[in-house]
Formats: C-alpha cells, structure tokens, sequence
C-alpha cells in the first residue's frame, strides 16, 4: 500500500501563478523517492502542500491513508520536513529547540531520543550552544534534528544538501540509509543528479508544475548506460556500406561521420570488431569520441522538450 | 487536544522571558516608580482626592491597567511575529495542531507574563500608597481577563503586521492614546459633560473603569458594563482569530 498518494493536486496561486498542474503521484512505503527539477518547478510547492503550509486549490492527498486536510492530525503526526531554508531561532539552544518539536508534534519528551539523534547528527556536544553560534552546516543539522525527533514515517528533505559542504552531504546520505532501513520513507528534492543516482530508489522529474516521468532509477539508469561512439572520417562515404549494417551506424548529413550505439553493460560492445570491419572497408579514421548520456542529460531533454511544447 | 503542544509552545514562551528577567522585572519597576513620582508627587499634591480616594492610590488601577495592556500587547504580538520575521512559522503550520492549541501556547505565555508585569507594578505601588482592595477576586478576574484579551489582540496584530512598523504602529496610534484617554490618570466625572459622552465610546474606559471598581467601590459605570465591554472584546478577538486560521490569512499561501 502506498503511504503517499497525491491525486490531481492543484496549486493556483493569488497571482494566478499556477505552481501544480494536477500532480498524481503514489509513494511506496519505504522508499526514498527523488523529485528533480529547475528552480520554481513546484518542488517545494508540492512538498509545502503535503505538510499543509500551503493550501491546495483542488486534488487531495493522504499520508499514511489520512487525508491531509480532513484528517490532518493524523496524517501530519506521521511527517517530517527538513525545509530548504535554514529557519531557526538564533537565541534559542540547540537541545531546546529540538524538544520544541517533539513537543509540537504532541510526543511526550524523551531525552534518550534526543540524545541519540543529536548523537548520530555529530550534535551532542554543541547541545547547548546558541543556534546563532552554529555554522551554517551545524544549522542544517539542527533542522534535520528536528524534523527527525518526533520519529516521523515520511519525511521530506527540501534541497537538504544545497549549499553544503561534501562532508555534510555524505553524513546526510548515510542518515538517510539508515532511516531507510527503519522503514522511513523519504521524499527529496534535489538539484544534484548525482544526489538521486546515489540514494533514490525513483527519480521523478518536475517541471512547470507538472510531473514529466516517475520511474525506477534502475530503469533509468539502464537508458544511462547507454554510450555513444562517434567516428569522423577522412573521407565522405555516400552510404553505410553493406558489410557493416548489423551495427546499426547512422550515417551524418555530409557523409563525414559515423554513430555507432552500445551498452557497456552488455557482454561485449562491439568496438573491437566494428574498428576491424571499418578497417576490412578501407575507411580511414580521422577520430573518435565516446558520449554517455547521464540522467542530466534525459532530465535537461525532458525538461526542453516540455518548453518546446 | 495536542497537550504536549500547548505546553511546548508555552514553555518554550516562558522561556524566553526569563532569559531577560531582569529587562522584564525592572522595567515596570521603573516606569511605575517614575509615574508615582510625576503623577504622584508633582500632580497629586495639587489635587487633592478623586473619589474620595487619594490622588496617588487612584492612578494605581490605572497604572496597572496601562502596562498590562501594552506589554500584552507587545509580547503576544511579538512571539508571533518573530516566528513569522525568521520563517519558523513553519513548524508551527506542519505540525499536528489546531487554531486554538497555537493561540493557548502563544498568548497564555503572552498573558502569564504581563500578568507577572501587573503583580510587580501593584506590589511597587504598596511602596508608595495605601493599598486597600475592597474586592481582591473581582480585581485579579479583571485582571487576568484584561492580561487574556489583549494578549488576544496582540496575537492579531503580529499575525497582521509584515514588518516592524506595523508591529509598533497599532500600539502606539490607537492603544496608547485610548489608555491615557480612557481615565487612567483621573476620572472622566472631571471632564466637561460632552467629554464625558464622547469618551464612553472608549472601550478602555469601562476596562480601567471596572478595574477600579473592584479597588475602590467606585466606578465611573457600572460594573455590568465594564464585564459586557471586556467580554465582548474577548470574543470579537477570538473571532478574529478564528477566521486568520480559517482562510491562512498572511499566513498561509
């Protein structure tokens, strides 16, 4: 059973700026799900819906199978929201400010907790240091804290490495496995590709309020694995000559260069023999180049192809 | 009912007043000490009883009356703008809580401490007057429900206010003039007759009024009205407030 479904979400907003055009979306439970897209894509929007900062203009969702608006309560009791900005109170101590929270999401205190996510957050011994004595990396951390202490089921990462140094962005991977491996399921946004490709099980693409794909990162990545090789020849050919149609070359406009697709994946390539067969023909090669098509590259595709239309 | 939420917004309040006890303590120390010596002293000693009551014991009512409802004011206002102002509000808009859990964190810590401020200025002004209340229950009711109201009030105004001069503007142009019109420092029997009528239109005459009824015995309306007045502002506010979390007014997008 999916723990988020999202129906036809709407967000108009007051200025008439459409920021969700009717997103379906199902998440498993236990999943990490990666949502990419440009800025003002309707991340965020998507994300403020869901934990009820925003109000839909139409569509609905539910959490854990509470409605977020009529059984708010409920289905709000299971989220946790780590935003994009870093909003803190700087006078206040960082153990306090933890236990606000739990508190707000109505658990009784529990000190043991606090501790050990404070622990695993490498935040135990700057418990009692003011927010604003905190780096910025400190306060992110703070944040994740307090999203995580009220052990939520679900919970939303905005952006949760943007601006974060490399140390950070890995202790936030590992948090996340390990959250993971509790059972929680986590929703993300991210700008970096290389985010989604290192801990998603799904990468959904958003862009203009609309969600373009949602698929296995696996399958995906199998579109990825896909390699390009280009030969540029000495001399013009008219056409592909004959011995060499089972690789499936495209032959360009002026006749000057040769594509050739494989997977490296697979158990050959083909290179070897397609290089001596190029050879048997008599072409000479000028050069040769190699592209791989990363998940930037379908994403920024998708995302165009969604401009143009 | 999100208990623990009630608590944790109110305790986490709490705590921020008493990071500055001192500034809060001494404050209304000072300025009451100061009105007593102005008002008291130089004015007092021209005249001579108001009420039957001596000049200096007669201002106290009104004195308290002038602080509690501008600290209420200004706390409640403020601990709603700052989340607002650094954008924590979002904690409070994604956790599982309702209107009335968020006004009962929010302004029962707002009421509590200006409650406080109230208790130190009367305890100040003993120092100073003679001190005989007459209805002790009655007073602490008006009280606590002048502390409850404007903290209400002001809860409003930091929902309302988008920066800091409009946080301050409200105070200063419409609720600090009302309280010194409104018969703090005398009673509205020494105005001229269509004075008197225009200044019935002040609802903190009937506050400052009834407060002082329950101090002296005497008012310059009845009793009655001065609970009617006070109620009536207690629900417009929650109404108020009602509809703010209803429709996410400057809130909620």
């Amino acid at each position: 059973m999916s723990i988020v479904q999202v129906n036809d979400l709407r967000k108009v907003y007051k200025d008439g700026f459409e920021a969700l055009k009717g997103v379906t979306l199902s998440i498993e439970e236990g999943e990490i799900l990666a949502l990419l897209g440009p800025n003002g894509a309707g991340k965020t929007t998507l994300i403020s819906t869901l934990c009820g900062i925003t109000t839909p203009s139409s569509g609905s969702a539910s959490v854990g199978g509470n409605d977020i608006q009529t059984g708010y309560r409920a289905a709000r009791q299971l989220i946790g929201l780590v935003p994009q900005e870093v909003a803190l109170e700087p006078f206040e101590k960082v153990i306090n400010t933890v236990r606000f929270s739990r508190g707000l999401f109505g658990k009784k205190r529990d000190d043991a907790l606090v501790e050990r996510i404070l622990r695993q957050l490498s935040l135990w011994d700057k418990k009692d240091n003011r927010i604003r004595e905190l780096s910025g990396g400190m306060k992110r951390r703070v944040l994740i804290a307090k999203a995580l202490c009220h052990e939520p089921r679900v919970l939303f990462l905005d952006e949760p490495t943007a601006g974060v140094d490399v140390e950070l962005r890995k202790d936030m991977w590992q948090i996340v496995e390990e959250l993971k491996a509790n059972g929680v399921t986590i929703i993300l946004t991210t700008h970096y590709i290389e985010e989604a490709e290192a801990i998603a099980d799904r990468v959904g693409v958003i862009s203009k309020g609309e969600l373009l794909l949602v698929e296995e990162k696996n399958a995906l990545m199998e579109r990825m694995g896909r390699k390009t090789l280009r030969i540029d020849l000495r001399d013009p050919v008219e056409a592909v000559p004959e011995a060499l149609a089972e690789y499936d070359l495209e032959l360009a406009a002026d006749g000057a260069s040769l594509t050739y697709h494989y997977d490296t994946r697979g158990e050959g390539t083909g290179i070897t023999r397609l290089l001596q067969s190029l050879a048997k023909e008599g072409l000479s090669l000028r050069d040769i180049q190699t592209t791989q098509s990363s998940l930037e590259e379908i994403f920024v595709g998708l995302v165009k192809e969604e401009d143009a239309a | 009912m999100n208990i623990p939420a009630i608590t944790a917004i109110y305790v986490y309040e709490m705590k921020r007043f008493f990071r500055t006890l001192m500034e809060s303590f001494l404050s209304p120390v000072i300025s009451t000490s100061l009105y007593f010596v102005v008002f008291g002293a130089a004015i007092g000693s021209r005249i001579d009883q108001v009420d039957g009551v001596s000049y200096g014991a007669f201002i106290v009512p009104g004195l308290i009356m002038l602080s509690v409802m501008t600290q209420s004011i200004s706390n409640a206002s403020f601990g709603i703008y700052f989340p607002k102002f650094i954008g924590t509000i979002f904690e409070l808009l994604s956790a599982p809580v309702n209107f009335l859990e968020i006004v009962l964190g929010y302004v029962g810590a707002a009421a509590t401490k200006s409650l406080f401020i109230g208790v130190v200025i009367l305890i100040t002004a003993e120092f100073f007057v003679d001190l005989d209340i007459q209805h002790p229950w009655a007073m602490l009711a008006f009280l606590v429900l002048t502390c409850l109201s404007f903290s209400l009030f002001g809860f409003i105004i930091g929902i309302w206010a988008e920066n800091f001069q409009q946080l301050q503007l409200i105070p200063l142009l419409v609720i600090t003039p009302l309280v010194f019109l409104g018969g703090s420092f005398y009673s509205i029997s020494m105005l001229p007759p269509v004075w008197q009528t225009v200044t019935l239109f002040n609802p903190v005459v009937y506050l400052i009024s009834g407060f002082r009824w329950s101090f002296f015995g005497t008012a310059d309306v009845a009793i009655g009205y001065s609970l009617l007045a006070i109620g009536a502002f207690t629900c417009i506010c929650l109404a108020i407030i009602w509809f703010i979390f209803k429709t996410g007014y400057r809130i909620k997008s």
